[in-house]
């Protein structure tokens, strides 16, 4: 699906635990992620503390899509 | 003497459990579990299991290096004359598992190892080079098919007999180049294949050309606080009571909800995904697709809209030929949209 999106042109980041599999499938902006049934949160944390572990990710994932690559690269 | 084998599962094949227990740390346990029951009936006198590895596919996949400690020091201990894990079929998690635990054998010890895929798994290619990958189906319908190939491949090449070609063995093309002779010189044989060609007639090329395809990485956003950017999942966050009945695995379609109005998922959105323990992403479900903080950041104008649709599919056994559909209708729309950058998270 990544590949498919960012094959129109349109800058994509995948947010993914196993970045093993995101670079097998072609994903060019990765941002490892936490854990596979909670890529974005941390039930550990207590609620705020997540929030910000949260923010902090999507941050990455943000600076990856104002960012130009010429090959894959983890954010 | 008969031939030892150490067998590796995950938690499922491992009769531990499911998705709940995919976190599970190895183990080790003397007896034939799972598929090592029906895989060593089929050795005959010649071989045993001696063991059966069982290892939770998140746990490996997120510890890979403390699982593969524990593993290879059970192997070592142990010392097999072989390893046969699997098959993960379809199961990405599991065929990077098998993959993982391939590579290490094969790398540090020398020890060959037979496993078993389906074509599109994710783990195949990380292996397939150094393992004995057999061609399997794409689910757990296929296991009485798979093993007997596996066992058979793994008597041969404990008996070191050779190894015929990949479609004759059952096993999946390793791109290794073998040396044989043909009665005929090459320029012949050219010429055969291309009149074969001219003539619409099947032919056999004997150098598949590899194919790449590699998406270019898409310009930059220059100005984010100017930008519409678009959540997407294939983490099956779906609204409560999945409207649109999007499968929970090997989905067939994907939906898109109206977010304009809301300030996260977390309230009137579940998972329906049947890959992963639900539990985390039930309780707060922005914890699998953040839409809470991109509004926040929206309002705060640190990028300029977030996308009024949200889209969503499950990614678990899910066919690369649907995801690659999922993605060309989905891309459409958000090009058409004129939707700057996307976001796309994966469980």
């Amino acid at each position: 699906m990544v590949k498919e999106i960012e094959r129109y042109g349109i800058p994509i980041v995948h947010m993914s635990t196993i970045t093993t599999i995101s670079e097998s499938v072609g994903a060019n902006r990765i941002v490892p992620t936490i854990a596979i049934p909670y890529p974005v949160g941390n039930p550990n944390l207590p609620k705020d503390e997540e929030y910000k572990l949260r923010k902090k990710l999507v941050e990455r994932a943000l600076n990856a899509l104002r960012t130009d690559i010429t090959e894959t690269t983890q954010f | 003497m008969k031939f030892k084998v150490l067998y590796y599962v995950n938690q499922f094949f491992g009769q531990i459990g499911g998705e709940e227990k995919a976190g599970m740390e190895p183990v080790f346990k003397e007896e034939t579990i799972g598929p090592a029951v029906g895989f060593n009936g089929l050795l005959e006198d010649e071989g045993e299991v001696i063991g059966t590895l069982i290892c939770g596919d998140n746990y490996f996949n997120e510890n890979k290096e403390k699982a593969l400690e524990y593993i290879m020091k059970v192997i070592k201990e142990k010392n097999p004359d072989i390893v046969v894990a699997g098959p993960a079929f379809n199961a990405g998690r599991y065929g990077m598992a098998c993959a993982g635990v391939a590579n290490a054998v094969i790398d540090e010890l020398n020890i060959p190892v037979v496993t078993g895929m389906y074509i599109e798994n994710p783990g195949l290619d990380v292996c397939r080079a150094k393992a004995l990958v057999v061609s399997v189906s794409d689910s757990a319908g296929g296991m009485r098919k798979a093993l007997p190939v596996m066992a058979k491949l793994t008597m041969k090449l404990m008996k070191n007999e050779e190894i015929g070609l990949p479609e004759e063995e059952g096993y999946i093309p390793q791109g290794k180049r073998l040396t044989v002779f043909s009665d005929k010189r090459g320029s012949e044989r050219a010429v055969e294949m291309l009149i074969a060609r001219l003539n619409a007639q099947p032919f056999e090329t004997e150098l598949p050309m590899p194919v790449f395809d590699k998406v270019e990485p898409a310009k930059a956003i220059k100005d984010l606080s100017k930008a519409t950017i678009a959540l997407v999942t294939s983490g099956g966050m779906v609204p409560i009571g999945n409207p649109d009945r999007i499968q929970s695995a090997s989905a067939q379609k994907w939906g898109k909800y109206d977010v304009s109005k809301r300030e996260g998922l977390t309230g009137e959105y579940c998972t329906i995904h049947g890959g992963f323990d639900p539990v985390y992403a039930n309780e707060i479900p922005d914890r699998v697709a953040p839409l809470d903080v991109l509004k926040e950041y929206e309002k705060n104008g640190v990028i300029g809209k977030v996308f009024e649709y949200f889209y969503t599919t499950t990614g678990t056994g899910t066919s690369v030929g649907n995801a690659i559909k999922f993605g060309t209708e989905i891309g459409k729309e958000l090009r058409e949209a004129g939707v700057n950058g996307v976001i796309l998270t994966s469980t």
